[in-house]
């Protein structure tokens, strides 16, 4: 296959980045999108260019490390796949392709595609999980959990943290992903004892970290790789108005 | 990723100077404010739409009818009692409902101030959801206000007696004024697109449904946009088409 690639570059965060545009040529059905970068970097590199920089690391779709706004739309034109799992096979010969960094406010560009989801982690650290020690998993019985919440709760745990639905969405809003570690938690006996400070507190470490409000438009759910839905968003506004109630 | 990389740090993002975190002063709590105050309006022009259909009746009981909602409860309330409940509700419904939109809009703004070089068509549950809101709130807004102008205040209407609803009604709509019609079934259709996402979005807001919940929320919101198009455009549509006159 014979590709132009139009490429987001910017040398670090304060630089102005702009799209620059490559050919590639023999690239091969088979091989994922990351690979495909990969070959334009490894002949970047053997003619002494800076080769792009973009993030990965399992390539397995598990990680949540891998990015890429591909022609428009987060981990590509596939639906629920990230990047390292989009192959080229997806793509026609003398296709032409835009790929871009995730834009949001709060994800700042580090270098070309790799953008700061140190936010997450702020969210994530306001509340995103359960102080008190657990020890070893317990005996699959030993809890109770109704079938239907501990499938939900497995549903919303699928989320690998990777941003899409920031990307995606036209406020920039981080409601999905911070919606999905709420759910999670809410719907198991252990997230219980701190459910409502974990909700308050990771609502603040959300709006601090400069993410937009929801407009109930669902780019994001339509952008996850991992099909989470808006029904983790409803849980998130019905937790979060209890605990604001009770708080006040 | 390059060692190099890894060493490397972000610019730190932009901090804008905040009164301190209040709960109800979040991104959450200020659009649970804003579907608070739209369903208070919806259910406000449920009944408007309802009462205007009085003029089908012929004008003495339209012009009863608007009597009557200044008389209501009298004498054991005062004069015009109700009308002032409806409109302090309505100034500070209005009042609420625009500045949560202003106050969530900019920090919109500021979350994606880069825009994507390659557009792509949306594909959510309300993919227009950014625009119609937004652009069909101010439309909405300048629309009240000239509705204001036309049949409260009389300001732009032929028929000055206050008491005359019916032909202030029956004068505005007139033939010759068409394009005042057309305007008005704009602002309408604006209406219509901003209830349909308004109206399941404020329930996913406050009472926050499972994913079957949310589908029939979605059905219901269409139907009572539709409801409420249909039954306010039949009435500048039947005096334009001289049904009414």
């Amino acid at each position: 296959m014979k590709l132009s690639l139009r490429i987001w570059r910017q040398s670090d965060a304060a630089a102005k980045g702009k799209m620059v545009s490559y050919e590639i040529d023999e690239v091969s059905e088979d091989a994922s999108f990351l690979e495909m970068l990969d070959v334009l970097n490894e002949r970047l590199i053997s003619e002494g260019q800076d080769p792009v920089a973009f993030d990965h690391d399992c390539r397995e779709g598990i990680c949540g490390a891998c990015s890429l706004v591909i022609d428009g739309q987060p981990h590509g034109p596939q639906a629920a796949t990230t990047t390292c799992q989009l192959h080229m096979r997806k793509f026609k010969d003398g296709d032409s392709i835009d790929i871009e960094p995730w834009r949001a406010g709060a994800f700042p560009v580090v270098k070309d595609l790799v953008v700061d989801r140190g936010a997450f982690d702020r969210i994530i650290q306001a509340g995103g999980y359960i102080s008190a020690p657990t020890g070893t998993a317990p005996d699959a019985h030993a809890v109770p959990i109704p079938k239907q919440d501990a499938d939900a709760a497995f549903s919303a745990a699928a989320c690998i943290g990777c941003g899409a639905c920031v990307a995606a969405c036209p406020n920039g809003s981080g409601m999905l992903f911070m919606g999905a570690k709420v759910t999670h938690l809410a719907l198991t006996p252990q997230g219980q004892p701190e459910r409502a400070t974990r909700v308050l507190g990771m609502v603040a470490a959300h709006d601090e970290a400069g993410f937009g409000g929801c407009t109930n438009t669902g780019e994001c759910a339509a952008a996850c790789p991992k099909e989470i839905g808006l029904d983790v968003i409803a849980q998130l506004n019905r937790d979060f108005r209890k605990a604001a109630v009770r708080a006040a | 990723m390059s060692t190099d990389l890894q060493s490397r740090t972000a610019a730190p993002p932009v901090k804008r100077a905040r009164a301190p975190w209040k709960p109800w002063r979040s991104n959450i709590g200020l659009k649970i404010a804003m579907a608070v105050s739209g369903v208070l309006m919806v259910l406000f022009i449920i009944v408007h739409m309802a009462g205007n259909l009085h003029i089908f009746e012929g004008r003495e009981e339209m012009n009863a009818y608007a009597a009557g909602l200044r008389s209501f409860g009298e004498p054991i309330l005062p004069h015009e009692s109700l009308l002032w409940v409806l409109r302090i509700g309505l100034v500070a419904s209005i009042a609420v409902h625009i500045w949560t939109g202003i106050v969530l809009s900019v920090r919109s703004h500021h979350a994606r101030p880069v825009k994507y070089a390659h557009r792509h068509k949306n594909k959510g549950e309300s993919p227009n959801a950014y625009f119609v809101m937004r652009l069909g709130g101010i439309v909405i807004f300048l629309f009240v206000v000239w509705h204001l102008l036309d049949l409260t205040w009389r300001t732009v209407n032929p028929v000055k007696e206050a008491h005359d609803a019916y032909g202030a009604v029956v004068a505005t709509f007139s033939p010759e004024r068409w394009p005042v019609t057309v305007f008005y079934l704009l602002a309408l259709v604006a209406l219509g697109f901003h209830l349909r996402h308004g109206i399941w979005s404020a329930v996913q807001t406050i009472a926050g449904p499972g994913a079957k919940w949310r589908r029939r929320t979605q059905a219901i919101a269409l139907a009572v946009a539709v409801l409420i198009v249909a039954g306010f455009a039949v009435v500048p549509l039947a005096v334009t088409f001289g049904l009414v006159s």
